[in-house]
């Protein structure tokens, strides 16, 4: 048991209950659950973030441009290559270089074996032992050997597809600004493809078991926010109606696109000072208006871009657009697992029809600025640099999927709390952490944090966040204290 | 210095993370032939990222991660005492790794350039190796640790028997590999003076070696000057990618700086 405090009281009137979790288990990093409610209503939600703040931006500044993947990637193991790829894109629109088709077509590979090994584990390791009433999967691999040795299965070749393309599975040594410095042999290209194909029975017996899972019953209509590219053909890679895990532009499901270097009017920081990772809010800033990013919203957005495999997985699943149900994100990553997993083995198609060559990484340094974005597992990943003409960084502003969700994790929390708290203490506590869990938090990964401007006077969260109140099933009751109102 | 576990049967293992990215333990979760022989082997009594269960007893502590926050320092003494073997994993735990890039700048500007106004809520200190604060028995390098690694520090620890530590440098696995030496592609490298055990991956891979293993036993000083002379660089160069992974040591003892540019 992870739970600690929390007391019934309340002598005659209200009576007060409080479900603590200290260090939610099976996530990454470090964060607290803290509900406190009278009569079954919430009066304070939160999800505090206590991981050690690690200030990247700060740290970047004054390191040589082509250094900028190295040292972001060491913010989070399980998303390394998305920092990679999040951050060449980001340097590469800040030095005007434009990628060929091959080194696109292994950038997506790459990407392809990293959400895969993410979500496998997440799915098989961190999600399912709440479905088997047990604490780890170490008691799956005595109970369900086959369950476990199917999620090790596909979460390797996950990683053997990362170690094909770039060299190691955690920190890959092949992409760079510019293409890569090593490309995969045809052989090695051959035999992981195989592995791919050969992948299709335990996908299908993945689906068949989660299909079997209950996942709660939830809903709660929120902003989706996910990429895409401007016009159709913008990805030449990928033929242009590619799902989006890359993309130039952000698509709201709310309607409409804007541009990624535009990302600062959709996707606001600030400081809240139960977290170190800073939460953020769409453009108008309020703490109820928030957005959520990753598998569910990708989907919501993109379902159609979807392969057959994975069409055919969400209908085994009961996955339908759009889904509230925030519990459906991990179903929401299986049916992505087959997607890339599909799409894997015709972008190896491509490469070894057309031929891999040689092409060298070529950049030529000059000052500027620039913005990329990457979905990565948990969702979109944005990056900003400004470098100087001798190519030293001397901005850098990097915004992480998990603390765009944290915000949207807060409101979900009031939501879910006054349709489990009449369960008991017990029940609530493990809905409230099995609704950490659905948002696959990456909690190192969120508390990088923000750089502000050159002066460090003006946060991108300033004019979001007034107000952090929340205003929930007529409780009126006050959210988290807004620090930098 | 490494004394054999003394637990006979099932040793119990407790892994710790402070401040670091997290890829070393998601290493060990990356022993994917392994894992289920590992699990009979010895017990998992407490690992975050994967289990809910906890306990405070355990005969090996796993250390990943930089020292950044006082209370991380209580932590490990904590854990020292708990613990008949520590071992650490990965840069950020030794020599300091990429969390160490922030010494490089006055602490009170990183808070408020990352938190604004806000930085008083989230205090930090220079990032320090865990050996800064406690000994340690035992240090499993690279960024990330090699899971092979891993698995032979584990076994030999299993068995009573000493790992294996590469006394020798980089460059000479890099050599054996036949690669071309990246100071001949123009690059700086630091593979001649860091410690071997890689597989010279990054220089093999058309990319240059970073020191993410900290520094050899007896670096071969004036073989570096030589390079440096030879290949047109200097020992500013050096130092500055030496500071990418040793932002701790390259900042007292006069380390590589009073041997390198001496």
């Amino acid at each position: 048991m992870t739970g600690n405090g929390g007391s019934n009281g309340g002598a005659g009137g209200a009576r007060t209950v409080e479900v603590n979790v200290d260090y939610v288990s099976r996530v990454e990093g470090h964060g607290n659950i803290v509900v406190v409610a009278e009569n079954d209503l919430p009066t304070e939600v939160r999800f505090e973030v206590t991981e050690p703040p690690r200030f990247f931006e700060a740290m970047l500044r004054g390191r040589p441009y082509d250094q900028a993947p190295l040292i972001t990637s060491r913010i989070c193991g399980i998303c390394s290559n998305g920092h990679v790829l999040a951050s060449i894109t980001a340097m590469e629109a800040t030095l005007g270089i434009t990628p060929t088709r091959q080194t696109k077509l292994l950038r997506r590979l790459l990407m392809h074996g990293e959400t895969i090994q993410s979500h496998v584990l997440h799915a098989y390791f961190l999600v399912a032992p709440d479905f088997f009433d047990v604490g780890s999967v170490v008691p799956l691999a005595g109970t369900h050997p086959e369950v476990v040795k199917r999620a090790l299965r596909l979460k390797k070749l996950g990683n053997d597809l990362c170690e094909v393309v770039g060299g190691r599975a955690v920190h890959q040594v092949a992409a760079v600004v510019g293409g890569f410095t090593h490309l995969p042999t045809p052989e090695a290209l051959t035999a992981v493809r195989t592995r791919l194909v050969e992948a299709g029975g335990d996908l299908q017996e993945t689906v068949t078991l989660f299909a079997s899972l209950d996942m709660p019953a939830f809903s709660r209509p929120t902003e989706y926010l996910s990429l895409t590219y401007g016009e159709a053909g913008g990805d030449e890679a990928g033929g242009g109606e590619a799902y989006a895990f890359f993309g130039d532009h952000i698509l709201s499901s709310e309607g409409g696109t804007i541009p990624v270097s535009d990302y600062r009017d959709k996707v606001r920081e600030r400081v809240v000072a139960h977290s170190s990772a800073k939460h953020c809010a769409p453009g108008d800033g309020t703490a109820t208006d928030t957005f959520m990013v990753g598998a569910l919203a990708r989907l919501n957005n993109g379902f159609d871009r979807l392969s057959d495999g994975a069409k055919a997985a969400a209908a085994d699943l009961g996955f339908q657009p759009t889904c509230t149900n925030t519990f459906m994100n991990t179903v929401a990553q299986l049916i992505e697992t087959v997607h890339c997993v599909e799409d894997s083995v015709m972008i190896i198609d491509r490469l070894l029809d057309e031929g891999l060559k040689a092409e060298p990484p070529e950049v030529e340094i000059r000052a500027g600025r620039g913005a990329g974005a990457v979905e990565v597992p948990r969702g979109t990943l944005y990056h900003e640099y400004a470098v100087d003409d001798a190519g030293l960084i001397v901005e850098a502003n990097l915004i992480i999927p998990t603390g765009q969700n944290l915000a949207n994790l807060e409101q979900d929390m009031w939501a879910l709390a006054p349709q489990v708290l009449p369960q008991g203490k017990e029940k609530a506590q493990k809905a409230m952490e099995m609704l950490v869990r659905a948002y696959d938090p990456c909690i190192s990964c969120s508390t990088h944090v923000i750089y502000l401007d050159g002066e460090g006077n003006e946060s991108a969260g300033d004019d979001a966040g007034h107000s952090h109140r929340a205003d929930h099933q007529g409780t009126g009751a006050s959210g988290p204290e807004e620090v930098t109102a | 210095m490494t004394e054999p576990i003394r637990s006979p049967e099932r040793p119990r293992v407790a892994l710790f993370e402070l401040a670091s990215c997290a890829g070393c333990q998601l290493q060990i979760l990356n022993c994917e032939d392994e894992l289920v022989d590992l699990l009979q082997l010895v017990e998992f009594v407490y690992f975050k990222e994967a289990m809910t269960e906890t306990s405070d007893h355990y005969d090996l502590a796993l250390i990943e991660g930089s020292v950044t926050r006082e209370s991380d320092e209580e932590k490990l003494r904590h854990i020292r005492e708990k613990a008949a073997l520590v071992v650490t994993l990965g840069s950020c735990a030794y020599p300091v790794g990429v969390p160490g890039l922030k010494n490089a700048h006055d602490p009170d500007e990183v808070g408020s350039l990352v938190y604004g106004e806000d930085a008083g809520f989230f205090p930090t200190i220079e990032a320090k190796p865990v050996d800064a604060v406690i000994p340690v028995d035992l240090h499993i390098l690279g960024c990330p640790i090699h899971k092979d690694d891993f698995m032979r520090v584990l076994t030999a620890l299993l068995i009573g028997k000493h790992p294996p530590v590469p006394t020798h440098a980089v460059c000479v696995e890099c050599r054996l590999k036949e690669n071309v030496c990246a100071f001949d592609r123009g690059l700086v490298c630091l593979g001649p003076i860091t410690r071997a055990g890689c597989g010279a991956l990054c220089p093999s891979y058309g990319s240059r070696c970073f020191g993410c293993r900290g520094l050899c036993d007896d670096p071969n000083v004036a073989s570096m000057e030589v390079l440096l002379e030879e290949k047109g660089k200097t020992a500013e160069e050096i130092m500055a990618e030496y500071g990418l992974y040793n932002g701790y040591y390259a900042r007292r003892d006069g380390g590589l700086k009073a041997k390198v540019a001496r």
